[in-house]
This record gives structure tokens, sequence and C-alpha cells, in this order.
């Protein structure tokens, strides 16, 4: 009776795992990930050609290896999504060690592949970068830890985790990876806010990052040229920006035609980090609005089921999560069109990469795991607020 | 902050009273204050969660409305080099004076390769190989196939070769567009236009510079942006300069010159309407300067401008001129021509004996250098010096050429009273013939300074200083004149133009001192129609010998005056000048009665 009144539980006992979680899941959400991995692979079989002629190989070998990754992420995905959060919380803590060791070894082990970072473990058949996989079992660890200071009695879990955050960000930056780590330093922030930073701390981060930023700019070469190919008013047509602007443009609101594209010709990166230029120019606008609203209404969905969560554990790490996903989106698009500085980024589950798309079916496992309906106790808030 | 107890004491001791365990309050109490904590945190979370989502919401928007401005906004064209400094391709025009094209610029590619863009390398080079036979096979190949990313192949391409290329079907085949410099008239005109090269080459444009003559004295001025493409008109006659270089082409065969010499200036304005050095050259394929020998041996030498001769007997008109300036004679004075002439340790001889003496006049149609040597020598070294000056031999010509300032005249280093005496006859100075046609077209045209220029003046330019008076200059004509009628330069009579001139042979000097016996400049100054001179011709031969007779004849006479002549026979139409021709009495027409 209590049920049908209120609704909302949730738990049923001795229901199968896979209704429960398809009755539980963000279903939204999901159809989101899964419309943007589709349209990835409609992107990539435009934008990867080029590359894979231009290494010799056949011309969809990048589309089918990608294809291959992505049932393997998206089982991945749906896998984790069925965990319990506490399953999901000591998990990611387990791997955050083993990335951790990894991100750790990389100057020992890592090739740079000619491209001035060591950032990847080469495989052989496939490269693998540790901090892709690194960032969202950080933000759940983090997300532990500052929840576990709101316990009374807890530890110390914010300087702890900010410590974490510090270290892990100086590793980052080591390689150099300055778009990661700031990346990492944003979901950490992002989760700190989240659970409540007095916003005098946040002014000091924010003065902090911008100091570095500074640092940066005047130590690295590779760094202060991008700033400055940025600021500069006008951007030169033959850079990687040019082309990519100049693939929107003629790309214009219906594109060119599939496979009509030239950028990809031009671009070496048109299939990771500019893969919105091609989507640009031979689908037009139209496609890329799309995609904007697939990443918008994942984000909000995400947040939006978060707001009702009870769980500070589960409320944080997804929030860290959600903000990560959409952080990461937002600055590979804002590239493209010139709203931010060049970073390479890769756009989440829509670029060509193996090891992004599985860090990427991680990441978004947890968060689905992390924004599946659960008994909130609505009853017994009712039931407190009645005694009152 | 105030802390709460873990243990609610009160509870604790009645729990303790009543044997249970405390414990289990404890935890309660916790759990109760977990709840309300909880409740609070989530509250503030969802402010913050609000405001985050907020947050995002508006940068997916701003990168939506950033695409979607993009989306509707024109694209531009990809173009290298859009902050360095840009190549301006443009240069003007050369024009003669009608307006008739001298120079202009001509679209055409240029050829480069980019080895990383080629699909076969192999093919592309032996293909090229057929359409440019001049290319060698192994080293385009090992140009494709190595680490260069860019080669030039060539400069210019016709639109056949471009579009042989093309049908290669290459992708690492490139072409870049070029103006070229086209001077459509061949070798007319070429020792004046000079020549241009590329200067800074980009894939996009190449920048087109003068190397010689007009073209490059006026580099700065045919590639000013702010004179928009306006062409440079000069003063050369497109039709005069072809008549005048086909008979001094014909001349100088007749003649076994090896050089030739030809400059028509008209007598007011200075401006050259023709100007002509033979061997010339295709300022379309200007050829490489000699490295060794000789440069006035190379068809780029310009003889009229750089080449500073000994001009002989041409320089007497100057110091009979100054004589009569000076008042020094009349025409009509009788001048000591009794040979040899001693001065010192030297002897100025005559070509032939002339008697004791002459007349000034006759010193001037018989060329007699004993004559003129006295002259000099009553006007003195520092009047002389002063007037040649004047006539412009002691600087280079300030004419528009960049060869001209090179050409420095060759004075006496210490002009002493001998070397007075041989100037007075052409020989210890040397000067270029342009110097000749400018000092020439001062002496008959009223006695103003002339400055000789290759550009066309507009309207009446205002006369120089005048440099001798109107009467001298009435004299100096009739003694040229006679000359032609009765003196050395018999055959330089064309009727009905009035022609007037002195004639000039001059031993070539030996590079190690000293003359030549049997080589000879021969020059042949003239003007007109002399009762009111228009023009100046000026032809010099190199080295002619005329051998129609039992011996070679060298004199100016017998080689540069039939020249000249014939040059006024064909030019001087052409200028639009009426010949003076008496109508005679009609023969052989009868007149019928209708």
């Amino acid at each position: 009776m209590t049920e049908m009144v209120y609704g909302s539980v949730a738990a049923r006992p001795g229901e199968p795992i896979l209704p429960k979680w398809w009755r539980t899941v963000d279903r939204w959400s999901l159809t989101c990930v899964f419309a943007l991995f589709g349209i990835g692979l409609l992107l990539g079989l435009a934008a990867s050609p080029p590359l894979a002629a231009k290494n010799g190989l056949e011309p969809f070998h990048y589309v089918s290896k990608q294809a291959f990754f992505g049932c393997v992420s998206l089982s991945i995905m749906v896998i984790v999504s069925m965990l319990s959060v506490d399953l999901v919380r000591r998990l990611a803590v387990m791997f955050f060690a083993v990335t951790f060791v990894a991100l750790v070894l990389l100057p020992v082990f890592g090739t740079d592949f000619g491209k001035g970072a060591t950032r990847w473990y080469s495989l052989g058949f496939a490269s693998l970068q540790p901090s892709e996989f690194l960032k969202p079992v950080f933000i759940v660890l983090s997300a532990w830890l500052i929840s576990a200071s709101q316990e009374i009695n807890g530890p110390r879990g914010r300087s702890m985790s900010f410590v974490l955050t510090c270290i892990v960000v100086a590793f980052l930056a080591l390689q150099p990876d300055f778009g990661q780590a700031c990346l990492v330093l944003f979901g950490w922030v992002v989760v700190y806010f989240v659970a409540g930073a007095p916003i005098i701390v946040l002014l000091v981060v924010a003065a902090i990052v911008v100091f570095a930023g500074m640092t940066a700019y005047g130590m690295s070469d590779h760094f202060a040229r991008r700033i400055d190919g940025f600021l500069s008013a006008e951007v030169d047509p033959t850079t990687q920006l040019g082309y990519a602007t100049n693939a929107i443009r003629e790309g214009g609101f219906f594109g060119v035609g599939v496979g009509e594209g030239s950028v990809k010709w031009s671009l070496p990166d048109a299939h990771t980090d500019f893969i919105i230029a091609v989507a640009a120019e031979e689908y037009g606008l139209v496609m890329v609005m799309t995609i904007i609203a697939l990443y918008a209404i994942f984000t909000v969905r995400a947040l939006h089921r978060l707001t009702k969560e009870r769980d500070p554990f589960t409320r944080l790490a997804g929030t860290g999560l959600a903000a990560m996903f959409a952080m990461q989106a937002t600055i590979n698009m804002g590239v493209a069109v010139r709203l931010l500085p060049a970073k390479g980024m890769t756009l989440p589950f829509v670029s060509n990469g193996g090891s992004s798309l599985i860090a990427g079916g991680i990441a978004l496992g947890m968060l689905l795991a992390f924004t599946r309906r659960r008994p909130q106790g609505e009853i017994s808030d009712i039931l407190i607020n009645r005694r009152a | 902050m105030i802390r709460t107890p873990l243990r609610p004491l009160a509870q604790i001791l009645e729990a303790r009273s009543a044997g249970q365990n405390p414990d289990r309050i404890e935890r309660e109490n916790i759990r109760l204050r977990h709840e309300q904590m909880r409740d609070k945190l989530r509250q503030r979370a969802e402010t913050r969660l609000l405001v985050l989502g907020v947050l995002f919401l508006v940068g997916f928007t701003l990168i939506g409305t950033r695409m979607t401005v993009l989306a509707s906004s024109d694209p531009v064209e990809p173009q290298a080099s859009a902050s360095a400094a840009r190549i301006v391709a443009q240069r003007a025009n050369i024009v003669d004076r009608q307006g008739r094209v001298l120079a202009t610029n001509l679209a055409t590619n240029s050829f480069y390769a980019q080895p990383p863009l080629m699909v076969d390398p192999t093919r592309a080079a032996s293909e090229l190989i057929k359409i440019f036979p001049d290319l060698d096979e192994k080293d385009l190949l090992e140009k494709f196939t190595g680490p260069r990313k860019f080669l030039w192949i060539k400069k210019k391409l016709s639109p056949e070769q471009v579009q042989a290329v093309h049908d290669i079907g290459e992708p690492g085949l490139l072409f870049g567009p070029r103006e070229m410099r086209l001077y459509p008239n061949g070798r007319l005109a070429a020792h004046i236009l000079g020549g241009a090269s590329f200067g800074r080459e980009g894939v996009h444009s190449a920048e087109v510079i003068g190397t010689a003559g007009v073209e490059k004295a006026f580099d700065d001025y045919l590639r000013d942006p702010a004179l928009d493409g306006a062409p440079l008109q000069l003063s050369i006659d497109l039709s005069i300069q072809a008549a005048a270089r086909r008979v001094l082409m014909g001349g100088m065969k007749l003649m076994n010159a090896k050089g030739a010499t030809a400059i028509l200036m008209d007598v007011k304005t200075g401006e050259l309407i023709s100007m002509t050095s033979l061997p010339d050259f295709d300022p379309n394929r200007r050829p490489k300067p000699l490295i060794k020998g000789d440069p006035s041996d190379s068809p780029l030498f310009n003889r009229a401008v750089q080449g500073v001769y000994e001009l002989g007997s041409t320089f007497k008109i100057f110091a009979a001129a100054q004589a009569l300036e000076l008042g020094l004679v009349n025409p009509a004075t009788m001048i000591e021509t009794k040979g040899p002439m001693r001065w010192g340790r030297h002897r100025i001889r005559d070509f032939h004996d002339y008697g004791p003496e002459l007349s000034v006049t006759d010193v001037i149609v018989k060329s007699s250098n004993i004559g003129t040597a006295h002259m000099a020598i009553n006007i003195g070294t520092a009047r002389q010096k002063e007037f040649l000056a004047q006539l412009g031999f002691t600087t280079p010509t300030p004419v528009e050429l960049v060869e001209a300032p090179g050409a420095k005249p060759l004075l006496p280093p210490k002009w002493s009273d001998i070397s007075t005496m041989t100037i007075s006859y052409g020989h210890g100075l040397a000067a270029s013939p342009l110097h000749l046609a400018a000092a020439y077209a001062t002496i008959v045209n009223g006695g103003t300074k002339v400055t000789p220029t290759l550009v066309k003046q507009i309207g009446e330019p205002p006369l120089g200083p005048r440099i001798i008076s109107e009467r001298t200059s009435l004299q100096a004509r009739q003694m040229l004149r006679a000359v032609v009628t009765s003196g050395t330069a018999s055959f330089g009579e064309v009727t009905g133009y009035k022609v007037g001139g002195k004639t000039g042979t001059a031993d070539k000097p030996k590079p190690q001192g000293g003359y030549h016996k049997d080589k000879v400049i021969a020059t042949f100054a003239s003007a007109f129609p002399m009762d009111d001179p228009q023009y100046v011709l000026i032809v010099t031969l190199d080295e002619p010998s005329e051998n129609s007779g039992t011996e070679p004849r060298r004199t100016a006479g017998w080689t540069a005056v039939p020249v000249a002549a014939e040059m006024i026979r064909r030019v001087a139409p052409l200028l639009g000048l009426r010949p003076a021709l008496d109508p005679g009495d009609l023969v052989g027409v009868s007149h019928t009665r209708l």
C-alpha cells in the first residue's frame, strides 16, 4: 500500500538483475550514449579513410577498429552500470591504484609516438593512455574521500584528496599533458564545489590555476604557441584551426554531402580532435546541433538525477564524472570553433580512439550506476517531517 | 562550534540502569544527526548542481551559437603567408612615345613539386622528361623520392606545357600563378629596356624586378602600387627604332664592322627617339654576362651609353664654336695649317697637306687637325675644359639607364696644352656617343644645353641654360652643312633634308698602350634639316672597313656617313619631316586639251 502511495520503493526482493537494471537506469542517458557512439562511427567512416590511406591500411581499418572497441566499451559500460554503488566504489579505488602506478611508470616504459609528449604505452596492436583511465576512477576516489570527510568522526578526506589531486596533476603536467591535468583538476574542483566548498577556497583555487597557467605559458614553448595562436585576431587558414573553421563554414546548415568533405584530407587529427569539423563539413550544422544536444541532454539529465541523490558519495562521484564528460566535450568543440585555445582533447564517444573509448565506457558505466534510481528515503523524510 | 556529545549522557545513564546496550543509543544518535546533515547538504548540493547544470548549458549554447555563426558565414580560400609581407607581382607596362607596348606582363605558371603528395614518383619523372627534355630523369627521381618536401622544377611554363603536365595526373606536381615580363618586340630597344627577372618568389606569386636598363632604373616606379599600373612612356618611337636598327644592321654588315651604334635625339628636348647598339640581344632571353674577356664584346654592352671612345674629328666643331663664341675668329678667319705642327716633343699631322692656311670653315670642312689645334691653343686649356664640361663631357650622362652612371668619360689625367690640342680634334678624351649626341644638339639647336632623356617629355620643356649664342650656333650649322656639301661627308647628302655633320675617324687605342694602325672608330655626328635642326643623329661604327676599292677604306666619310645618310633617308619621313624639294621642270608630261 505504502509503495503504491509513494511509488518509491525500488528494491523488489528477488528481482532479476537485468529487469531491475532496465527499470532503474536512466534510459534517456543510455540512448544518448548509444546515439553518440553511432554518430562517432558514422563520422569515422568519413574521417578516417585518409589516415588509413596514409598508413597503408585498408580504408575502413579505423572504423572497424572503432566498432570493435565501441562494442567492448559499451559492454563494459552496461556491465559497470549494473554494479551496486559500493561495488563500483571499491573497484574504482583498486583500479585507481593500478592506473596511478601506470601513470608513474610512464616516463620509464611509455612512448611518445614522436609527438613530443610521453603519454602512451604501446601494446603493439593498440596504444594505451593511462591518464584516460585514471580520470574517472580518480574522480570516484576523490568523491569517496570528500564524502567520507563529511561523516561524523570521518577522516580528513578533503585534504587527502587535495594532496592526491596535486600529485596526479603534477605527473600529468610532467608528460606534459596539460589538457588532462586541467580536466582532472576541474573534476576535483567540481566535486569539491558540490560537496560544499567555501567560496573563498574556490577563489584561491581559481587564482592558483591562473598562476599555473601563466607559469606554463612562460616555461613551455609548446603551450605558449597554442595560446598565442588563440589570442591572435586573425586565424591563419593554413593551421589546423584555420582548416577546421573553414570546414564549418563550408558545411553551412546542411553540409556539403556525405563523403564530399575535404577537411579530413588536410587535418592530421580529423578523426580525433577535430571530428566535429568533419561532422560540420559533411553533415552541416544540423549534425553539430544534434551532437551538442546529445551531450547537453546527457549532462543535464545526469545532474538532475543527482540533485535527488541523498548519498553524498554517489552524488559527488556522479557529479564529477558528468562534469568531466561534459567538460571534455565542451573543450573539444570549443577549440574547433575557436572559443578556447587549441588543446588536443578527444570528443568523448565520438572521436576515434580505442583507449579513450574504453575509458569513456568505464566512466559512463559508473555514472549510469550512480544515477540509477534508488530508494532515497523519501518515506522516512516524510515520517521525520511528520514527527516534527 | 558547539560540539554535540556523541553519547548523550542522560540517555546512556538511563539505558545503563535499564540494562540496555548504550551503543545502540549512540548509533541512533549518530544516525539522526546524519539524517539532518544529509538533508542540509543535499539542499546546498541541489543549488550547486543547478548552477553547474546551467553553466554547462550556457557552454553548450555558446558553442552552438558560434557554430551557427560560423556555418552561416562564407568560407575563405586558405592561402599561405596571410601575415607575412605579400609579394606584389604587378608591374607597370612600358610603352613607346606613341603608346605602343615595349614591355608588358603575361600570365603564366611556375611549376613545382611536392614529393610527399606524389603517388608515383617514378612515372612522374619519366613523363616529365618527355615534356621537358632538358631535365634529368635520374636527378628528378632522386629529388622526388628524397626527403625534400618542395622543389621548383620550372619558373615559366607555356599553356601547352601546363596541359601536358596536368595530363600526367600526378597530384604532387603543382603550378603557381606567375606574371612574366614579356618584350613583344624582341631585340628592338633591347639595351634600353634591359630586362627583368623574378625576385622574391612564393608559390602564389613572385616579384618581377628589373635587372638592367630602364627596367632597373625605374624599378620602384614600375612597381609602385600607388600608380595603379600607369605605364611608363618612353621617348623611343618603335617604328623609328625598328627602321634605324635595320639600317644600322645592314650598314654594320656592309662595312664589316664588329659593332655599331646609332642615336637619334630631339635637339630641343633631348628625348632619345631611337637608340640602337649592335650586336644586341633578346631581353626575353637575356644572355649571361661574360665572365672573362672584355665586357664590351658582350651583346649586353650598350655601345651608345656604356662605350667610351675617342670620337675623333667630330670634336673639332666644339673648338670652332668656342673660338667663334669667344670672338677669337669668324668663319672666314684664316688659320695656319702648315704641317707638321710641333709642340714640344709632339707633332701634329693632317691626313692630307692642306697648304699653309685655311679659313675656319675650311678647317672644319677639310677636317684639319693642325688648324683646330691652333684654335684650341688660342682658346686655352682652362676655357676649353670649362666649355667641354658645360657640354657634359666631364661627367656621365644623366640618361635614365642604370648603366649610364658607370660610363664615365675618360679625361686626360693632366690637362696640359698638348691635351688641349689633341682633345680639340677628338683624341685624349673618350666619351660615349650619347655624350656626343647631347653636345651636338646643344651646338645646333641655337645654343642651349640639352640633357638626354629616355622619358617622353610632356609639352614643351623649358630651354636649358645657354652655352653658345644663336649666332655662333648658326655659324656652326653652316660649317657642318658645308662638311656635307663640299667636305669629308659628301656621302651624307640626303635630298631634301639638308643634312649637316662632322665625320670623325679615330684610331682605336691598344689595351697595352699606343694605337692600332688598322682599327678605327668611325663616327658621323649629324643634324638635319640644317636650316632648322630638329634631330641629331650619331652613327658610330666599331672597326669598319669598306672593301670595295683597291685597299680597305676605314674613314668615316666612307663608312659611317653612308650608313647615316641611309638612316636619315629612311627615318626622316617617319619623323614627319617634309623634304624641301625643288620641284624643277616637268619633263615628259604633255598637257592635253579636252
